[in-house]
């Protein structure tokens, strides 16, 4: 048999592909290797263990004690006049065509709102039990106190240019609130917060969402290369951060809150479909709580999941918010703070609670009838049905009431991770260009590399560098954190003055 | 004093027709008139992280922008024919905020054009001069 040299290429093509291919992964296991050599110690150490549970966890949940406590529970004191702001009760008529509170917080909570909500939640219950969602529920109503005061702080330090633009985020108040407290190494606070926003930007807020909306697409469609995903994902977002696409991303905007709607509204149907078994899964709630069920860890196994799982939804403390809410046009910093504590509540007490109650209730986590405990696998998991676990666990819960819901959820997963792409690219850009000055080039450069990290994100599992991204978000944390303590006085003395004002009448209501 | 007629433009011809009717209004009544020009606007719209952060400059160029282009050649076309007139441009709900001038300005009446649309659009989104008709407090002339 004779072979042309054409049928000869032809043969050697895919061969060549393959090995091209081959060699591009073994590529990418070299990187992921000397990545993880020289940036394991950083992982570890922000992700270290002290006396079983993760000392950031501890960091953030501490901190939101703290300011909860400092500020007299201003999350409950505060929470009716919060939601009057929102509705624009105290915005005057002649601002409007101004930012207004709630087009603040819509923004900032279509950033949060995502991964967390849905895939999060999954691991949490599915590691913790039922139970975790008691701790996440907590932490979530904490996280509020630390919202509110980074938030305050991120609209009175803003930068306000000369044409009207701002910039704001904890950058700007370490800078500015340590010099004018006439504390020293603000500044490099602030170069140090923006590096791990930038590297969070890229991890945490794009490669992990990339990675993660090919798995949901994967998932439903059946495996096929990650770079497909990467490289159409890559080409929406360039349209919408370099190509000034405005359509898309204003499409995703109004989207993104209709998709929360409704899927707080299946939870919420499935839970009436389901009534009289919410007062067993809220007692299960209580119980998995206090005893743990028979989960790893116990007691202390579904704290740290609920805990851990809170702080990655809602993000409180970690500095992400005070960026996105420091764009709103009031005389008054402190009502965003207030109008922020709502975030951590929709995000972390609303939605999440919502996810967990579906999966409890749904019966996905399997328990032992006899011992009244749940069977848990060799990997320290509970067993599941069916085995599933992150998104899949949420869509299999959905999908026992409604079949077609798994369609809906990949949508939706899709939908959550490119918006919280397209809000991590604007931090992460403000963090860029805090460190290197404002002007287009720069600005291009940093969105060319944030385009690039999505196909790399997408098409990889490279685990040393999603570690070292997602230790970098929580890097950003420890910053934020060091600062908001040296400034809580700050944030006091507008509290102070801004309630005397409006028990006195002097700030009033216009509608 | 004659109390002012508030009337509405909206650089369309429909809104040139609503200046010269009021015009000739207020000239055979000796009354001023308020030129109002809305900007379509809802503080629960959602908005990009860039949009937000460029918002405040984007207001100044709009307001600026109906200002120079639209409201202030309207006013001295006016004053030419000798007829008292000022702006006021603002954001919001475009009937509504018809309706508050007015009101701010103790007018006695309000003078619109009408878009024209019909059909499906009409139904879903109502209309300007339909809205204005039941809500204003003052009477309303519709200008076709």
């Amino acid at each position: 048999m004779t072979i042309s040299i054409s049928q000869r290429l032809a043969l050697a093509m895919p061969l060549a592909l393959i090995a091209q291919i081959a060699q591009a992964q073994s590529i990418g296991d070299s990187i992921n290797d000397a990545f993880a050599a020289s940036t394991g110690w950083f992982v570890n150490l922000i992700f270290a263990s002290v006396w079983g549970v993760p000392w950031i966890v501890g960091w953030l949940v501490i901190a939101a004690v703290v300011f909860t406590l400092y500020f007299g529970f201003i999350q409950f004191r505060a929470f009716k006049h919060s939601i009057e702001l929102v509705r624009g009760d105290y915005s005057d008529p002649n601002d409007a065509g101004e930012v207004s509170h709630f087009q603040a917080l819509a923004t900032a909570l279509s950033g949060t709102v995502g991964l967390g909500n849905i895939a999060g939640v999954a691991v949490a219950v599915s590691i913790g039990g039922a139970g975790a969602t008691f701790w996440m529920i907590l932490a979530g109503l904490l996280g509020m106190a630390t919202k509110f005061t980074e938030c305050t702080l991120g609209v009175k330090y803003r930068n306000e240019y000369a044409d009207g633009t701002v910039s704001g985020g904890p950058m700007y108040y370490l800078d500015k609130g340590f010099k004018e407290r006439g504390l020293p190494l603000g500044k490099a606070m602030a170069v140090l917060f923006a590096v791990f926003c930038v590297l969070g930007a890229l991890g945490g807020g794009n490669m992990f969402q990339a990675n993660q909306a090919h798995a949901a697409v994967a998932g439903l469609f059946g495996d096929y290369p990650g770079w497909i995903t990467g490289v159409v994902l890559a080409g929406v977002v360039f349209a919408v951060i370099v190509g000034g696409l405005k359509s898309i991303a204003r499409v995703t905007e109004k989207v993104v809150p209709f998709m929360g709607v409704m899927y707080v509204a299946a939870a919420l149907v499935i839970l009436i479909m389901n009534a009289g078994m919410i007062g067993e899964a809220v007692s299960q709630i209580f119980a998995g709580a206090f005893t743990g069920l028979g989960v790893t860890g116990g007691i202390v196994g579904a704290l740290i999941q609920g805990f851990r799982r809170a702080a990655f939804s809602n993000e409180a403390g970690i500095g992400s918010a005070a960026i996105a809410h420091s764009a709103v046009r009031t005389k008054e910093p402190i009502t965003e703070g207030f109008v922020s504590l709502l975030e951590p509540f929709i995000d972390t007490v609303v939605i999440c609670t919502m996810t967990s109650l579906v999966i409890i209730i749904t019966g996905q986590l399997m328990m032992d009838a006899e011992t009244g405990l749940y069977m848990v696998t060799e990997g320290g998991r509970i067993a599941t049905v069916d085995g599933n676990t992150g998104v899949a666990l949420t869509a299999a819960a959905f999908s026992s009431a409604f079949g077609w819901f798994g369609y809906v959820l990949t949508f939706a997963v899709l939908l959550f991770a490119f918006s919280t792409m397209i809000s991590w690219s604007y931090y992460g850009l403000k963090a860029w260009t805090y460190l290197f000055g404002e002007g287009k080039t720069t600005e291009l450069v940093f969105k060319l590399i944030f385009c690039f990290f999505v196909i790399v994100g997408a098409a990889s599992s490279l685990g040393a560098v999603l570690d070292f991204s997602d230790a970098a978000l929580f890097a950003m944390g420890v910053v934020n954190i060091i600062g908001l303590y040296f400034l809580m006085p700050i944030v006091k003395r507008e509290l102070d003055s801004y309630l005397s004002r409006l028990k006195s009448g002097e700030i009033r209501r216009f509608k | 004093m004659t109390k002012p007629i508030v009337v509405a433009v909206d650089g369309s011809d429909a809104g040139r027709r609503a200046v010269a009717h009021a015009a000739e209004l207020a000239s055979g009544a000796g009354a001023s008139l308020v030129i109002a020009h809305i900007l379509e606007w809802s503080p629960y719209s959602f908005l990009t992280q860039e949009e937000l952060a460029e918002r405040h400059k984007r207001r100044e160029q709009e307001l600026a922008r109906a200002e120079t282009a639209l409201v202030s050649p309207l006013i001295a076309e006016l004053a030419a024919k000798g007829l008292s007139a000022r702006a006021a441009i603002r954001y919001g709900h475009v009937a509504e905020t018809l309706v508050e001038i007015a009101k701010a300005e103790g007018a006695s009446q309000i003078v619109t054009g009408r878009t024209g649309a019909g059909g499906l659009s009409a139904r879903l989104f109502g209309s300007v001069a339909g809205t204005l008709a039941q809500i204003a407090p003052v009477p309303v002339t519709i200008v076709p």
